[in-house]
């Protein structure tokens, strides 16, 4: 009875009550929609961060992250592997590296890079190089003279795949060494930032020119399941030597982890404005909704209506308009990111811009269940409770009064 | 106070709860806009200041094509010519001369490859540079060997200030380029990118090192202010670029440091989605005030029109009352607006992940909203400018209003 006339009260004025639903329908779409996009940017920041390299997790030497030289090494490659097959997840894959700091120069141009050396077939598997190469061949395992390097690199230091590169680093015993390598491969990262700093050779041919022996600068590691990194590194900290670093990729890319939180920062303020901009349009469209229809609920009083039964009365109308409202909002933000799965949203105008704030160049929206259920919560609760000022408004009139009022 | 006016004020305030909460709903948009407009404008002039400030200047005078290859041998063969044209400059507040070379530096057991950049005492004048410094003092020219390190490549080094390190580099004409220099100072500029890779040495000394005579790789120029660097720049390409034959060529800030722009655009932009759409909900909100004023009015307005009003009065009196209640939120807004920018921009604002974001792009850690006309006007003017669209539509309903089904019907 209570419900079907409240429903029936919000469509006495269906054009005013298509202009409020109007108004938390795209309150809550905006909502929906914006948190939307802006963990789709992080989330593609985090796996643009995680697939440059960083991995889920690292080990390292102690004190390798302060000093990242060929002296910082791990001794006993085949005892720390051992303990990874043994103790990681099923499904967790990892790969070694060696990686220090090294001058790449050719007969005119030099500059400052990172040299990685990798074992092509398993990091294949768990990092962007082998899926970036656009000219050229990626890595050959029985090839200790190639070396792939990226594009914007490739641009300073004007070569191309074929030529000779040649590579200086200081080896384990602090002196310099260098050999030619052959240019394989060239490869194209999300930032240029990475294209310029990373080049790549075997992990033997790295173990050789830095004189490493058997020896490993990283390990890093992929988990099926992103959400046990913490967890999971917290158990390898407990398993291995005390003389070797665990590190999860929060702790390695602190200006991810930072946008992470200012985004959350900013998705929560924009609830908040966005909810207060659609507040006072529903509470002034009650306020009218009540006011006249000051004599009905004189009446009503009169008739023994408690005050309370009113109130119930206005809530429940607003319950049913905001729920209509959240039906569409959230229909509409989902049909916005259903939309965009495919396509995303296509920034490479901005090109600079996006290099600049080290943005990805596309961006697919990514709804996630807990931002959708605060939106819907949010919404309704703090919306039945701003109505509760014209609802308690209504309850009260006196009857006298009420029906005096013209 | 005319008549018109008058019964549109009175009509005002018949409702004043939902006049209220109407003029509440537009001042509410005007804070936000103010408020988000001046801490973008606000951000965007302290990146853009830090950036000049710290690295390119206002603009630069470099050879054709050396800011594409950074190629050693793409210098400025004379730069007392430049010089002296700047020097009559009136809008030049400082310039100054900087050369770069790779090179690789090596401390007892560390190397790293870096550019090293040879920069005079004119640094002083131009850059924050001398600012950061952390330990240790600034170097000058006639010092000769010495250097100043960033300190994330001087903790890579192992270095602090007295120590010596070695510089292996190749001179313009190939030969090797090798000496030894003391660390006299250690820079943090709070930018790890930044601190990672600088390390300067006197220009004399540099162009000594590397065998460039007189010559330099870029000519660094601070304007006195932002707008003049547009006409100083245009000065420079027809005295200097002119001159030479367009051997040389002057850069601006935008070009200097691509991206920057774009990125502020982009974030402009995104800034503007969200305020559009805040602004679609306000007007949603606020449209229903508007709508109702003439529903709940019909009888009263079909018997000002039965009585020989024109439809054109009536909707005069409407446009005079949403006028008022715009004006009257909008200046509630803008108070309000011009107020709490004014407090965050004496204390800045703290926004959870953002002193991270604020190191790597190399700006204070708080931000600091700066009020300006601008973001007054634009704010403001979004919010007239939706007011007057919402508007319309009931005025729009007037002109269809006849006198006797209006009067039957309320």
């Amino acid at each position: 009875m209570l419900l079907q006339l409240a429903w029936r009260n919000i469509w006495r004025n269906p054009r005013r009550t298509i202009l409020i639903l109007a108004a938390v329908t795209i309150a809550v779409w905006s909502m929906v929609f914006s948190s939307a996009l802006m963990r789709g940017i992080a989330d593609q920041m985090v796996r643009n961060g995680i697939a440059t390299l960083t991995g889920h997790i690292q080990i390292h030497q102690q004190g390798f992250r302060d000093d990242p030289s060929a002296a910082m090494h791990m001794k006993n490659p085949t005892e720390l592997k051992q303990t990874l097959q043994d103790h990681l997840p099923p499904g967790a894959l990892f790969s070694a590296r060696v990686r220090t700091n090294a001058v790449a120069s050719n007969a005119r141009h030099s500059g400052g890079v990172t040299l990685v050396g990798i074992d092509p077939d398993r990091e294949k598997k768990l990092s962007f190089v082998s899926s970036s190469i656009i000219s050229g061949n990626y890595l050959d395992a029985e090839d200790p003279y190639g070396i792939i390097i990226g594009t914007s690199l490739m641009n300073s230091l004007k070569t191309r795949v074929g030529n000779k590169l040649v590579v200086m680093a200081q080896d384990t015993r602090q002196k310099m060494s260098s050999r030619a390598f052959r240019i394989t491969g060239e490869y194209r990262a999300e930032l240029e930032a990475t294209e310029k700093e990373f080049v790549f050779i075997t992990l033997p041919a790295a173990q050789n020119l830095l004189k490493m022996d058997e020896a490993l600068s990283e390990i890093c590691i992929v988990l099926p399941d992103r959400e046990k990194v913490r967890e999971t590194a917290a158990a390898l900290a407990r398993i291995l030597p005390k003389d070797h670093e665990i590190l999860a990729w929060q702790e390695m890319l602190p200006l991810v982890t930072a946008t992470l939180r200012l985004y959350e920062s900013i998705i929560y303020l924009w609830y908040l404005v966005a909810f207060t901009a659609m507040a006072f349009g529903l509470v002034n469209t009650f306020l009218m909704a009540v006011l006249e229809r000051i004599r009905e609920f004189g009446l009503l009083r009169a008739l023994g209506m408690k005050s309370r039964w009113i109130i119930q009365g206005v809530m429940t109308e607003s319950f049913f308009l905001l729920v209509i409202g959240i039906a569409l909002g959230n229909a509409l933000g989902a049909i916005s990111v259903i939309g965009l799965s495919h396509t995303g949203i296509d920034l490479s105008v901005f090109a600079g811009g996006t290099q600049y704030w080290g943005l990805p160049k596309i961006i697919y929206p990514v709804l996630l269940a807990s931002d959708a259920i605060l939106v819907n919560g949010i919404v309704l609760v703090l919306g039945l409770l701003v109505s509760g000022y014209p609802a308690l408004k209504a309850s009260h009139f006196t009857p006298v009064e009420a029906m005096a009022h013209t | 106070m005319s008549l018109y006016s008058y019964m549109a004020w009175r009509n005002i305030w018949r409702n004043p709860r939902r006049s209220l909460l109407t003029m509440g709903a537009i001042a509410f948009a005007t804070v936000i806009l103010i408020f988000m407009l001046s801490l973008q404008f606000g951000n965007y002039s302290t990146i853009i200041d830090s950036v000049v400030k710290m690295r390119t200047g206002h603009l630069q005078v470099q050879a054709t094509g050396y800011q594409e290859n950074r190629d050693i041998h793409l210098a400025v063969a004379d730069p007392s010519q430049v010089a002296a044209t700047l020097d009559r400059a009136p809008e030049v507040s400082g310039f100054t001369f900087r050369a770069h070379a790779f090179a690789l530096v090596s401390s007892d057991n560390r190397s790293y490859g870096t550019v090293v950049t040879g920069i005079s005492d004119r640094e002083l004048t131009t850059s924050s540079l001398a600012r950061t410094i952390s330990e240790g003092r600034f170097l000058t020219e006639d010092e000769g060997a010495q250097a100043l390190v960033g300190n994330i490549l001087a903790k890579n080094l192992r270095v602090k200030p007295g120590d010596e390190v070695a510089l292996l580099g190749q001179g313009l004409d190939g030969s090797v380029a090798a000496t030894i220099v003391t660390v006299r100072g250690i820079l943090s500029s709070g930018q790890d990118q930044f601190d990672r890779v600088s390390f300067y040495i006197p220009l004399p000394y540099f162009q000594e090192l590397f065998g460039m005579g007189e010559a330099v790789h870029e000519i660094v120029v601070i304007a006195e202010r932002l707008e003049d660097v547009a006409g100083l720049k245009q000065r420079l390409e027809e005295e200097v670029a002119g001159d030479t034959g367009r051997a040389l060529r002057v850069l601006d800030w935008k070009e200097l440091s691509p991206g920057l722009l774009e990125a502020i655009t982009l974030d402009l932009m995104t800034g503007f989605l969200f305020y559009i759409v805040l602004i679609v909900v306000v007007a949603f909100s606020i449209s229903n005030t508007f709508i109702m004023a003439i529903f709940e009015r019909k009888k009263e307005l079909g018997l000002m029109l039965a009585l020989g009003s024109r439809p054109a009065r009536l909707t005069g009196i409407l446009f005079l009352e949403y006028g008022m209640l715009t004006t009257l939120g909008l200046a509630a807004g803008i108070l309000i607006g011009c107020l709490v920018t004014l407090y965050f921009g004496a204390y800045g604002i703290q926004i959870p992940g953002m002193a991270e974001m604020a190191r790597h792009y190399g700006v204070p850690e708080r931000v600091f909203p700066q009020l300006s006309f601008l973001s007054v006007g634009i704010g403001s003017g979004l919010v007239v400018g939706i007011s007057l669209c919402t508007s319309l539509i009931p005025v729009w309903k007037v002109r269809r209003l006849r006198p006797v089904p209006a009067m039957a019907e309320g």
